[in-house]
This record gives C-alpha cells, sequence and structure tokens, in this order.
C-alpha cells in the first residue's frame, strides 16, 4: 500500500474514533484492557465471565457494552495485579455489589429451592410414573378363565394356519 | 376515518366473541346444532374484524399518521417502509393486537376446518377460543387502544428503537406469536375435553395437527429471535437464559412434550390424563410468557411499556385462565377413563421418560426464571440466575433426552426389546463413534463436555436417518426398490425422523461452539489481525447518510493463506431521533461458520476489534429449521386429515391382531 493511501487509512480511523467516541458508546472487553500477563488475563477473563453487569439481562461483565461493565472489568483486572486469588477477587466484588453480580448463585438457604428444585421435581415425577403404572396394573383384572380359554383356542387356531 | 373504522371493527369484534363464546356453549348443552352452528361464523367475523382493525392500524403506519399516539411513539416518516409496517407490533399496544389477531385466526381456521373434530368437541373448543379473544379485546379496547389520537399532532414521529429496525422484528414476533398462541387452540381443545368429560384417540387425532402448527412455529420464532440476538447484540453470543428467552423456551419445552404424549394417546389410548395437564400448561406457560414480558416484571429490550394497570390486567387474564384451567382439570380429570397398558421398556415408556425428562428441564427453567422474582419480592435478596446454574442444571437433562432419542425410535409399540434395539442402534453407535473421533482428531482435542455434546449430536442425527434407512432397507434388494419403500413411508415417520435428525444438527453446532475462537485487536489499516484459519485485515472506514440513520462503517478482508475470501462490513448507527446508537457486527459466512467482527473503541493506537472464528455455528439455527421441517412433514401425514381414505392395510390389521391380544394376557 502506498504511503500516501495509508495517510488516508489512518486518518479516516482517525476520524471513525472520533466519531464513534461522539456517539457516547462503550464496548465488551477492549484490547486496550488486557492485562500484558497473559496468565493472569486468562484468569480475569474467567472471573469476569460469571460476573452479571448489573444492569444487563444475563450478560457477563466480558460481553457487556455497559459502562458498568467496563469498570468491573478494570477493578477485576487491578485486584488480579495487586496479588488476589480469583476467589479474593470475587469476594471483594461480591462485598461491594451482593450476591446479585454472581451469574452462578451460591448455594446457600436462600438459594436451596433453586438448586434443588429440578431434582426434587425429577424424583417427584419420577415417583409419579411407577405410582400410576402400578395403579393400571392393580387397575386391570386377569383374564377369567373362560377367556383364558378362548384366547388360547384362537392362539390354537393361529398356530394351525401358520 | 380509516383509524376510526379499525377501532370500531375492534370493538365490533369483541362483541362478536362474546357471541362466539356463549352461544356454540350453550348449543353443545343444549345438543342444538343451529345454536352450535353459529360458532364458526362468529368465530370467522371476529377474525374478519380484527383484521380490518390491524389492517387500519397498517395503513396509519405506512401513510405515518402522527394523529395517532401509537404511530407517533413509534414511527418516523423517514423509516423504510418495512420497518413502518413491523414498528406495528414494535410496542405494546400493536403487538397485543397481533396477539389478538392470532388468536382469531386460530378461532377462524378451527371454523373453516369441518372435519377435524366431532361437532361438540369442536364448539366447546370454539367457545373456549372464543373466550380468549375476548379477554385480549376487553384488554385492547379498555386499557390498551392503538388507535388513541393526539390532541395536537407533532409533525415528526419520535421513531422505533433502533435495536427493533431490523428485517428480525418481521420475522420473529410473528412466527412466536403464531407459536404461544397456537397452543390456545389446543389449551381450548382441553378444556373442552374436560368440559364434555370424554376423551379418545379422536380427540388426540384432532388436537395434534393444531399441537404440530404451534411446535413449528414457535420452534421457528425462537430460532430467529436466537439468530437476531445473535447479530444485533454484537458479542456473538446467541443464548443468554435471559427470563425473557426462557418466556419463550419454557412452552417449547412442554408444547414438545405435549406432542409426544399426545402420539401416545392417539396409537395407544394412555396418558390421556397428563396429555390433558400438558395441554392446560402449555398454554399457562404462553400466557406467563406474555404476561413476564408485557407487563414491565422483567425490563428489557422487549418490553415496551411499564404500566402497572395493564400489568395487572395481564395478571388477571392469566390467573382467569391458568386458575380456570387447572380448577376444570381439578374438577373433571377424574372422570376421564385411562387405558392402554404397556411394559416400562417399550415406545411408550420411553416417551414417558422423555416427557419427565421434558416436564423437568421446563421446570428448571421456571425455577430459574421465576425463584430470583420470588425471592426478592419475599427477603429483598437479590440474585442472578444465569447461564452457569444452566450448565449445571438444563444441560445434564438435555443431554439424558438426547441419548434416549435414537433408543426410542428403535423400541417396538407396548413392549420393546432393549437387546434387540440395542444391537439395532450398533451400526448408528459405531458411524457416530468414528465420525466424531475423526473430528475431534482434526481439531486437535477439545473439552470433554464439547466431545460428548458433539458425539450426542450425531448419535441422534445418524439415528434419524437410520430411522428412515431400517424401514425401507431390505437385504438384497436394488436402491430403486428401497428408494421407493422409503418413498412409501407415511409422512409422519418421515416427520419425527427429520425433526430428530434437525434436533441432532442443532446440538452438533452447540457443541461446536467449544472450538470458536475469539481474538481481540487494535488494528491499523492493512495490519492482519488473526482468527482460527482467516486474518482480518481492515481495510477501509467511511461514513453515509442512511433513511434514518448516520452510519460509520469499518470495511474488512477476510483473508485465508494470503488471498482475500471474503469482504465484510461492520459499522455503528446513529439515529438522532432517539439520540442512540447501535452497533452492527459483520458477519461472512465461510461453510457452516462464521468469521464475526465486532467494533470497538477507536483510539490513537488503532480500531479495537473483537473477532471471531466460529466454525459450523450455523447449525444451530439450520438444525431447528431442518426441525420445523420434520415438523410440518408431520403435520401433511394424511393420517392427520380425518375422513381421508386410508390406504389398505386390512390384511395386516388380522394379523397382528393375535399378537397384540397375546401381550395383554401375558401382562
Amino acid at each position: 500500500m502506498s504511503r500516501r493511501g495509508t495517510g488516508v487509512l489512518v486518518a479516516a480511523v482517525v476520524g471513525l474514533g472520533v466519531l464513534l467516541a461522539g456517539a457516547g458508546v462503550s464496548h465488551a472487553l477492549q484490547p486496550g484492557e488486557v492485562l500484558s500477563d497473559s496468565k493472569l488475563e486468562q484468569r480475569a477473563r474467567g472471573i469476569s465471565l460469571g460476573l452479571r453487569c448489573l444492569v444487563c439481562q444475563n450478560q457477563s461483565i466480558d460481553d457487556s457494552d455497559a459502562q458498568v461493565a467496563q469498570d468491573l472489568r478494570r477493578v477485576v483486572r487491578q485486584r488480579l495485579v495487586a496479588g488476589d486469588s480469583d476467589a479474593e477477587v470475587r469476594a471483594y466484588i461480591v462485598d461491594r455489589y451482593g450476591d446479585f453480580v454472581l451469574l452462578k448463585p451460591p448455594f446457600n438457604a436462600h438459594t436451596l429451592l433453586l438448586w434443588l428444585g429440578p431434582v426434587i421435581v425429577l424424583l417427584c415425577g419420577g415417583a409419579l410414573v411407577l405410582w400410576g403404572r402400578r395403579r393400571a396394573r392393580a387397575g386391570t383384572p386377569a383374564l377369567s378363565a373362560a377367556e383364558q380359554a378362548e384366547l388360547q383356542k384362537l392362539l390354537d387356531d393361529r398356530e394351525r394356519r401358520v | 376515518m380509516i383509524v376510526e373504522i379499525g377501532h370500531y371493527a375492534l370493538v365490533l369484534a369483541l362483541a362478536l366473541s362474546v357471541i362466539q363464546t356463549v352461544l356454540p356453549f350453550w348449543g353443545a348443552r343444549a345438543r342444538d346444532a343451529s345454536l352450535m352452528g353459529i360458532g364458526p361464523v362468529a368465530a370467522v367475523g371476529v377474525f374478519v374484524c380484527v383484521a380490518i382493525a390491524f389492517g387500519a392500524l397498517t395503513w396509519a403506519y405506512v401513510t405515518s399518521d402522527f394523529t395517532v399516539r401509537n404511530v407517533v411513539e413509534n414511527s418516523h416518516s423517514l423509516k423504510p417502509l418495512l420497518f413502518r409496517i413491523t414498528g406495528l407490533w414494535g410496542n405494546h399496544e400493536g403487538s397485543m393486537l397481533l396477539w389478538v389477531l392470532v388468536v382469531a385466526l386460530f378461532g377462524a381456521l378451527l371454523a373453516v376446518a369441518r372435519n377435524m373434530a366431532p361437532g361438540v368437541l369442536r364448539a366447546d373448543a370454539l367457545a373456549v377460543q372464543g373466550l380468549i379473544s375476548l379477554a385480549f379485546l376487553t384488554f385492547l379496547v379498555s386499557v390498551s387502544n392503538p388507535f388513541a389520537r393526539v390532541a395536537a399532532p407533532p409533525a415528526e414521529g419520535q421513531d422505533l428503537n433502533p435495536i427493533l429496525q431490523d428485517i428480525g422484528l418481521a420475522i420473529h414476533p410473528p412466527l412466536l406469536y403464531v407459536g404461544y398462541v397456537g397452543f390456545s387452540l389446543v389449551f381450548a381443545f382441553a378444556a373442552a375435553a374436560l368440559i364434555g368429560g370424554r376423551i379418545d384417540a379422536i380427540w388426540a387425532r384432532a388436537v395434534r395437527p393444531w399441537c404440530l402448527i404451534a411446535w413449528v412455529f414457535l420452534t421457528l420464532g425462537i430460532a430467529m429471535g436466537s439468530y437476531w440476538a445473535y447479530y444485533e447484540l454484537g458479542w456473538g453470543g446467541f443464548w443468554f437464559w435471559d427470563p425473557v428467552e426462557n418466556a419463550s423456551f419454557m412452552p417449547w419445552l412442554s408444547g414438545t412434550a405435549l406432542l409426544h404424549s399426545i402420539l401416545v394417546m392417539e396409537k395407544r389410548d394412555a396418558l390421556k390424563v397428563w396429555t390433558i395437564l400438558l395441554a392446560i400448561m402449555t398454554f399457562s406457560l404462553s400466557l406467563l410468557g406474555a404476561f413476564l414480558v408485557r407487563s414491565g416484571v422483567l425490563t428489557s429490550v422487549h418490553t415496551f411499556a411499564t404500566d402497572p394497570g395493564r400489568g395487572l390486567f395481564i395478571l388477571a387474564i392469566l390467573v382467569f385462565f391458568i386458575g380456570g384451567g387447572f380448577a376444570l382439570f381439578a374438577w373433571r380429570a377424574p372422570l376421564l377413563k385411562t387405558g392402554g397398558l404397556f411394559a416400562p421398556i417399550s415406545r411408550e415408556g420411553a416417551l414417558v421418560v422423555n416427557n419427565l425428562l421434558l416436564a423437568t428441564a421446563c421446570a428448571t427453567v421456571f425455577i430459574g426464571t421465576l425463584y430470583p422474582l420470588a425471592l426478592e419480592g419475599l427477603t429483598g435478596d437479590k440474585i442472578s440466575v444465569g447461564p452457569p446454574f444452566y450448565d449445571a442444571t438444563f444441560v445434564p437433562l438435555a443431554m439424558a433426552l438426547l441419548l434416549l432419542i435414537p433408543f426410542g425410535q428403535a423400541l417396538a409399540w407396548k413392549r420393546g426389546d432393549l437387546a434387540d434395539a440395542v444391537s439395532r442402534l450398533l451400526f448408528v453407535m459405531g458411524v457416530s463413534i468414528v465420525v466424531c473421533l475423526a473430528i475431534v482428531f482434526i481439531q486437535r482435542g477439545g473439552p470433554v463436555l464439547a466431545v460428548i455434546g458433539l458425539w450426542l449430536g450425531i448419535f441422534v442425527f445418524v439415528g434419524g436417518a437410520n430411522e428412515i434407512l431400517s424401514r425401507s432397507w431390505k437385504r438384497g434388494a436394488p436402491l430403486s426398490v428401497i428408494l421407493r419403500r422409503a418413498a412409501g413411508l407415511p409422512r409422519s415417520a418421515w416427520g419425527s425422523a427429520v425433526a430428530h435428525a434437525g434436533v441432532g444438527v442443532c446440538v452438533i453446532g452447540l457443541a461446536a461452539q467449544a472450538w470458536s475462537i475469539e481474538t481481540l485487536a487494535t488494528v491499523r489499516p492493512g495490519q492482519p489481525a488473526i482468527v482460527g484459519p482467516y486474518e482480518v485485515v481492515l481495510t477501509d472506514s467511511f461514513s453515509r447518510q442512511v433513511a434514518n440513520y448516520r452510519e460509520d462503517v469499518a470495511r474488512f478482508h477476510v483473508l485465508r493463506g494470503g488471498a482475500v475470501i471474503r469482504t465484510v462490513d461492520a459499522s455503528k448507527r446513529f439515529f438522532p431521533a432517539r439520540n442512540t446508537s447501535t452497533t452492527e457486527a459483520g458477519i461472512s459466512t465461510i461453510g457452516f461458520g462464521q468469521v464475526y467482527v465486532a467494533l470497538g473503541d477507536a483510539g490513537e493506537h488503532g480500531l479495537g476489534v473483537r473477532l471471531y472464528w466460529k466454525p459450523w455455528v450455523l447449525l444451530i439455527w439450520i438444525g431447528a429449521i431442518i426441525a420445523a421441517i420434520g415438523g410440518a412433514l408431520s403435520f401433511s401425514d394424511r393420517r392427520l386429515r380425518v375422513g381421508a381414505p386410508t390406504r389398505g392395510r386390512r390384511k395386516d390389521m388380522a394379523a397382528t391382531n393375535v399378537p397384540a391380544i397375546a401381550t395383554v394376557a401375558a401382562q
């Protein structure tokens, strides 16, 4: 690409930047936010995926365009750089925003039914199916001697024909 | 004037819906054919009137009539024609009008489809459907009038939420509504069966086509909604387990269970009470979805108006139909005779497990969606239930269900032989394992769960294909005979095979996302960024004015091995009327995969971009479409058309009768 062409393109990109800045949108995780230490960054991504962007519908802060998500991403990375473990970073954020910020709700007295609910439904449903079977079987009378004889005759007939 | 005609037609529809509710119901009790005969006429009348109202509002939108409040609040004269029309249902009043239109449409379809159901059942079903129209028409006319005028008409409208200005709005809501509301007719049939105290295979036969229509449209509606989110929200996610998505997914799960239990009822006269309960639950979940989305309990892009009065009204409708449905069930269901014995290892047994798993999956989504609301109401604690919860609860259930599909298809009705089914599936298992391992080898490994998911998808897909193959295969027969035999299989057999294969394709697409690649980069023109097997290069950027927005476009080339194979535009749009912006991801389809370019901030170092390579991502939606095609095939089966001549099978019948009796005796 010629030098001049590159110059025009760079100008265009800068122009685009000005336009975009004017629109006032922020974005999902941006290259500029990424930590240079790739191991720390990987941990940051892992933590981010489990944290809810507070103003969004079930979007993680990693994916959200909202300002609050960007702030939280920064906090996560700051804590990691300061030497916190993953659990410490999560605890730090939960202390400030409550359990609401966790996309995976913690297992405690308040969420007992949430976590056990599906298991309970499955067990109850299974029990109901078994109970229904037993009842249906009990409700069906066995064949009487006459019916049994007729059946045997039909079967014999068939055998003879075959 | 046209707007007034629309308003008048809406009120007329309300009056007619009263007639549709009362007279056929009365006629059915009095066994008066002429009274029952009024039902279909009234149902068609309601539909015509609502259609006129809908047409009038469409006219107001197309001509940008800014004397109508609804148009002022949601339209703009510069909007392209398509978005002026679709803007009609991109708001609260309009979307409820669309809802009522579909309710009335189903009532009219039932009225026109003469041979579908016996007289009294049909009359009662029409009456219940009329009651549903009546409830929602009352809502529209009293608190949600789409035809209200403004005192001082402005020169220009306030435009529609820019996110909704998309072809997706033309497709997603109508499909979804036909799906949601289709289940209203199934509900109406269930209520009619309970009122009449009679339910049998004829009922199942009358209901199954409606259930299939609803299911096909709901499947497509959810899939299209997911694809819309995928390309519009700009980070490549396609399912968020967001309460609004869950609201459409719950009736789908329940409706899928219903489709299978109706099959058992039709073929074997079993699971009657459960089928009725599922029919009531499915429509209840549809209503719940409408309530959650429209009442403002959840705020999202789907929530158009947060007006507590309206929320309360919809809640009242919800309580009336759900409460009424379950009360009727509790009162009348004990009257229904149960029948149809079967062994645990049988097609029916497999379908019972299918229903158990689907119902549990549905309950899981229900709990996950409503638990946070309940907890907040009771204790004030706020929690989030996000994707990790569903990964831990829903996914295992879904996997168990997928594993079951080919086995269920291989088992015989009444009494199956598991060893025989397994031996018939050995081929399917072998093929799917080999294919799966080959893919994993080419990809050089992958997460265990994804490999299992991939195998399940392939297993279900091959199982679907095998279903047709095993029924048309004949050792030593020439290909032409096998093809003829395949073509001669009933459409419903094709339908279930195709639908299950579609599910498999969808699961393959979902599992393949574990191999997707993401690259964050700051790019300058001409400088490539690598994403998976491709290179993406920024080549150009420019601005342009389009219709009612300004657009800043960044143009990229996608290269493979140094050669440009695609050009893709990603952009940012600014809508002055609402002072809002949207981002449009650049998506380039390569095979079944896509290169996805999301724009970020531009700074002095260049333009921030988030690049994805998503292998096979299209399979997710293609699979859903295939599944819907399967549903449509099943719908077209002649068996569903009562009165249509069936092919002579009398000989077979005589031969199979005797062993059937023997099986009963053995139990």
